[in-house]
């Protein structure tokens, strides 16, 4: 066991870090604001409405990443009208928006089924409360049914947010540099595979843990009002993670 | 913690050391890679073909040995090695001094120069100035790779794919400006293909023994002496009964062996 080869190269790691970052934090934003429009058109009873939705979640959700990744990158690529437009347009050269393509409609579909479940729970009291109070449909949406959907959607999700992380290692595959990219190119140059690799896994693990516990601190505020009342009064004890 | 992977690592040991025991090598497993014409490919009803099988077998039945074709991606060839998913690597893999920190080599079995490639009309000259701000394609950790990060690294992008045939998909679809590469690979894998047609060579031959080596030759774990004697002695005689003959003009035009 060797580690100096990952010191060494620590900027190799932290470079991967920051694309791996970039690319899975672009990937949930811009997921997530296609999933809330989405997931309402989802709860539609109209199939012209629902039907496109159902099958946008149903391809994404029955593929594996990996096989979108390639169909977006070597597929897509390989048409005729892809090459003529990435001699003009240089950035469609670059593999990584291929893989934010990728990784955005995958998390976008996940998470449109999430919200949806969530909103198909909301308590059809609450909705009958609003409409009593006179809202409007959107209204209902905006101060009833999606602030308690999001309550209800944030476990769930937190588990999307970190696959999706764990996902975006497949990058490494269509020439992205990020952090698994990185120690594959260590691993390949020092014939050094273990070290390279546990310390990546490592790199992952923290990652991984910092959002546990940023859903945490999350669920805690979100969901202060469900918990027993002398719990909010004294400072509750934080779970060790 | 530190005594669950202690004991992890224990165990894989214990599990090695069982494993190594002498063998009299009546059977040899050979780690190819499959994915690396006209050397070494995969048909489409499966069959491995190439050189570098040929090659294998021809030196097998020299050996008056059985042999197992195990076929894996390059860039975990050498770790599966060390981990005994097989014995030998015929793989056209150059002999060069990092290699040989975790691998012995028999003499080689052939020696062809690298070269690059370009798309015809782009007037790319491979010269540092040439070269600045170019992306330059090359399979992950081989000669090739460590070439032009190490030489070039400071002037092209280097983009490192797991097999050369990605790289030729992606060179197709014009997101590199040049491949380097073996030049026989290059030659039949992908000029003398379809897609290859708009491409050429540019450039020098390079054979520069600091990076590209002695040539390839097959790679054993260390101290596996017997088994690299055999092999040095199965090169020898194929190349004296003209068995390696037959098999280079099966493939190439012109001696493949090098001088």
């Amino acid at each position: 066991m060797d580690f100096t080869p990952i010191f060494e190269n620590y900027q190799l790691y932290l470079e991967g870090f920051w694309t791996t970052a970039k690319l899975v934090s672009w990937a949930l934003a811009i997921g997530f604001v296609m999933s809330v429009p989405l997931a309402i058109m989802r709860t539609s009873k109209n199939p012209l409405i629902n039907g496109p939705v159902w099958a946008f979640t149903y391809f994404f959700r029955g593929t594996p990443l990996l096989v979108q990744m390639f169909l977006m990158y070597y597929g897509l690529g390989q048409q005729q009208f892809m090459i003529e437009l990435s001699q003009t347009y240089e950035f469609l050269q670059d593999a990584y928006w291929y893989a934010l393509a990728a990784f955005t409609l995958n998390t976008a579909a996940y998470t449109t089924e999430i919200i949806r479940g969530a909103i198909e729970g909301t308590p059809y009291g609450e909705v009958e409360a609003a409409r009593a109070c006179g809202m409007s449909r959107s209204l209902t949406y905006r101060r009833v049914i999606l602030p308690s959907a999001f309550r209800r959607a944030l476990p769930a999700y937190s588990n999307e947010v970190i696959f999706m992380l764990h996902g975006s290692a497949i990058a490494s595959v269509i020439t992205i540099v990020d952090l698994l990219g990185a120690a594959r190119i260590v691993a390949s140059r020092y014939y050094n595979p273990f070290e390279a690799f546990i310390a990546v896994g490592f790199f992952y693990f923290c990652i991984t843990f910092a959002l546990i516990g940023g859903f945490k601190w999350l669920e805690n505020r979100w969901f202060a009002h469900l918990r027993p009342r002398e719990q909010t009064a004294t400072k509750r004890v934080r779970q060790p993670a | 913690m530190k005594k669950l992977i202690s004991a992890v690592f224990a165990t894989a040991l214990a599990l090695g050391a069982a494993q190594a025991d002498a063998k009299d090598w009546k059977k040899v497993r050979i780690g190819v890679e499959g994915a690396y014409p006209p050397f070494s490919s995969v048909t489409a009803d499966g069959k491995l073909v190439g050189f570098d099988i040929d090659i294998a077998n021809a030196l097998c039945e020299q050996m008056k040995v059985e042999c197992q074709l195990v076929t894996q991606d390059w860039d975990g060839i050498i770790p599966a090695l060390l981990a005994r998913k097989y014995d030998a690597i015929i793989a056209s893999m150059s002999i060069t001094e990092e290699r040989k920190k975790k691998v012995d080599f028999t003499n080689k079995y052939y020696q062809t120069p690298a070269k690059f490639v370009r798309k015809k009309g782009s007037g790319i000259e491979i010269t540092k100035e040439g070269l600045k701000g170019k992306t330059v394609g090359v399979q992950r950790a081989t000669i090739h790779d460590n070439f032009v990060t190490e030489v070039y690294g400071d002037e092209v992008e280097v983009k490192r794919y797991g097999s050369q045939d990605e790289a030729y998909l992606d060179m197709g679809a014009g997101r590199v400006d040049l491949l380097l590469a073996d030049s026989v690979a290059l030659d039949d894998g992908f000029l003398k293909t379809d897609s290859g047609k708009d491409f050429e060579f540019v450039g020098p031959d390079f054979t520069d023994p600091q990076y590209f080596g002695q040539g390839a030759g097959i790679a054993i774990r260390k101290g596996e002496d017997e088994l690299q004697q055999m092999l040095n002695a199965a090169i020898d005689a194929i190349r004296a009964n003209g068995v390696y003959k037959s098999i280079q003009d099966k493939y190439f035009n012109f001696n493949v062996y090098g001088s």
